[in-house]
């Protein structure tokens, strides 16, 4: 009914906005998110919410200092062992590109894939059944062991880009290859090392399952790290699935300063990577 | 370490052995914590193997406390069911969206979109998963029940998926939410995949007269056709796997019913909301673990699968003139 040439175009007008509509549709989640979380969040945001403790479920008041403060201490652990490990896993992969190498690639690779209440259990049965205590010790180490995956691939990553003259231009002045790794390596591929740390940092302070039968939450302080702990991600899990309108509006608080530092994180390190990418090319 | 021979120690220089070895123990922790991953789940899931065998996949009773006493009578069906039944929804609803994502990026996007278009994506993926959660039950739940669960009721009630009470909690919830949440990570995949097209392939097409829809259907997904099955293999070991928002949603009833309405469970979900109800019931905790280790299982296959054709596509790129 319609001749060869119109009907190429109306295939390819079909194509193109059906794709562009899959684009906007796949982004209405994120703004209606973001909308949520601001307006009902901005309800929240008082003096209280960063210098009281969580209430019991049901009692008005109180705040999410505690929690707050579970969520640094636990990536704060969870870095301390995970970022080191990580980086240097990642300098074996681009220094040794044998067949031991690929492997290792591919179960860190896996590794990310598994489903973080898996890696919960696991730190469970390791470290919460031996010691017969749930603490932030055991949650710093269950977001550690997902770190580690991640910042070894992103490390690796950026190692790759690094120009093989540069690294030839150390071997040249007879330094050796551990200098050569830390001093030229790792410094010309510092900033998309340090995003991807900032990365992983940012996906584990966002991560409930791995602490739920770890760090367990908690409505006091910790007086150490072999004291149950909460944290932002559990208390938005705990009021959030309470029947109260209070704790809602405290889960909804919480899920706020969440998004603040994990979106903040994202986008700082991701304006600052792109500025140096422009300025290089 | 004792007297290298001469040819050795040239290759690698001054290379102290400690600093190899550093880096050595940091990489080969990658496979021991996979291992010992397998190894504590698996023996943590021991009395539940013992208890009720391979017949643990397919029991459709989950009775953790039998009323009159006696021992607990577990099986893993209805988890199984709600976990293939979700996954099935988010993928039908999500593949297609996240080709379309792909695509715009990759092939229709003009430059300056690109970059901006990349950054939203992006976002949606870092929102943690617990977010999604609060925003599914507080948000989405209220929404479906008042707005799309009667229309399908209206239109498509006279099927089973579509019958029963309408609170808004339930598989089809779930499924939307999981879909929303594994678009990003799809779309970034596939994407992956569609740019380890040749270029050459793309402007042969373009010179013989190709429209947009030409040269994606002709020369584009033809080429990536592995790789964007891969990538929905991927996505599917996601959203298998993921714990919050499905178990904020999905309403945690034992029940395998047809009816997407209704309050089920998936494995992970039972995992989260029943782990710290256990109380000393020592087979109740093993086949907690056992779900997890089937659960592991899952995602080990799955992300090896899709890894290994994703790698070995891009891999072949990097031998190629892509500029």
């Amino acid at each position: 009914m319609f001749n060869l040439h119109t009907r190429r175009r109306i295939s390819n007008v079909v194509f193109v906005s059906f794709a562009t509509a899959c684009f906007c549709v796949a982004l209405v989640p994120l703004i209606a998110i973001l909308y949520e979380t601001v307006s009902q969040g901005a309800a929240a945001i008082s003096v209280n919410l960063f210098t009281k403790v969580t209430p019991p479920i049901g009692e008005t008041g109180g705040g999410i200092l505690n929690a707050i403060e579970g969520s640094l201490v636990m990536v704060g652990l969870a870095s301390l062992f995970g970022v080191p490990v990580g980086v240097l896993a990642g300098a074996y992969l681009s220094e040794y590109q044998g067949k031991f190498a690929y492997y290792v690639r591919l179960v860190a690779e896996v590794l990310t894939g598994v489903p973080s209440i898996v890696t919960g259990i696991f730190v469970y049965e390791l470290i919460v059944a031996t010691q017969h205590r749930f603490s932030a010790l055991s949650g710093g180490i269950a977001l550690g062991f997902m770190i580690i995956p991640i910042v070894a691939i992103s490390t690796h990553e950026s190692l790759k880009l690094v120009s093989s003259s540069i690294r030839e231009g150390g071997f040249a002045l007879g330094i050796s290859r551990a200098k050569t790794l830390v001093y030229i390596l790792l410094s010309s591929a510092r900033s998309g090392v340090i995003t991807g740390i900032a990365l992983a940092v940012a996906r584990v302070m966002g991560e409930t399952a791995p602490l739920l039968f770890t760090a367990l939450g908690s409505q006091f302080m910790m007086t150490g790290i072999n004291d149950p702990a909460a944290s932002l991600t559990l208390s938005i899990f705990d009021f959030g699935t309470s029947p109260y309108d209070s704790a809602h509006t405290l889960a909804w608080g919480a899920a706020l300063v969440l998004l603040a530092i994990v979106l903040g994180l994202n986008v700082i390190v991701r304006l600052a990577s792109r500025l140096k990418v422009t300025g290089t090319e | 370490m004792s007297n290298p021979d001469e040819n050795r120690s040239q290759r690698r220089g001054r290379f102290p052995d400690f600093f190899f070895l550093i880096i050595l123990i940091a990489a080969v922790l990658i496979p021991i914590i996979t291992l010992l991953m397998l190894y504590e789940i698996g023996n943590g899931s021991l009395a539940s193997i013992e208890a009720f065998g391979v017949s643990f996949l397919w029991g459709q009773d989950w009775i953790p406390n039998p009323p009159g006493g006696g021992p607990p009578v577990l099986g893993a069906l209805p988890a199984i069911y709600g976990s293939v039944v979700t996954t099935v929804i988010a993928l039908l609803l999500a593949v297609p969206i996240s080709l379309g994502v792909a695509l715009f990026q990759t092939e229709l996007a003009p430059r300056k979109v690109r970059a901006p278009s990349l950054f939203l994506i992006e976002m949606l993926a870092a929102v943690p998963s617990v977010v999604y959660g609060l925003w599914g039950l507080l948000a989405l739940v209220p929404f479906m029940s008042t707005y799309v669960f009667p229309q399908l009721q209206t239109y498509l009630g006279f099927l089973p998926l579509f019958q029963g009470p309408n609170t808004g909690l339930g598989m089809l919830t779930a499924g939307v939410i999981l879909a929303i949440m594994i678009i990003p990570y799809g779309s970034s995949v596939m994407r992956e995949v569609i740019a380890a097209v040749p270029r050459n392939q793309r402007e042969g097409s373009i010179a013989l007269g190709a429209t947009n829809w030409e040269m994606v259907k002709t020369s584009v997904i033809p080429y990536a056709r592995t790789g964007i099955i891969a990538a929905i293999v991927l996505a599917m070991g996601r959203a298998i796997g993921e714990t919050m928002a499905v178990t904020m949603v999905i309403g945690n009833v034992a029940r395998i019913s047809p009816s997407l309405f209704l309050p089920a469970e998936t494995i992970p979900s039972v995992i989260a909301n029943e782990f710290t109800e256990v109380a000393g019931n020592d087979v109740y905790l093993a086949s907690l673990f056992e779900l997890a280790l089937i659960l592991f299982a899952i995602a080990l296959i799955m992300n090896m699968v899709g890894r290994v054709i994703v790698n070995r596509l891009s891999f072949k790129v990097r031998g190629d003139a892509r500029v």
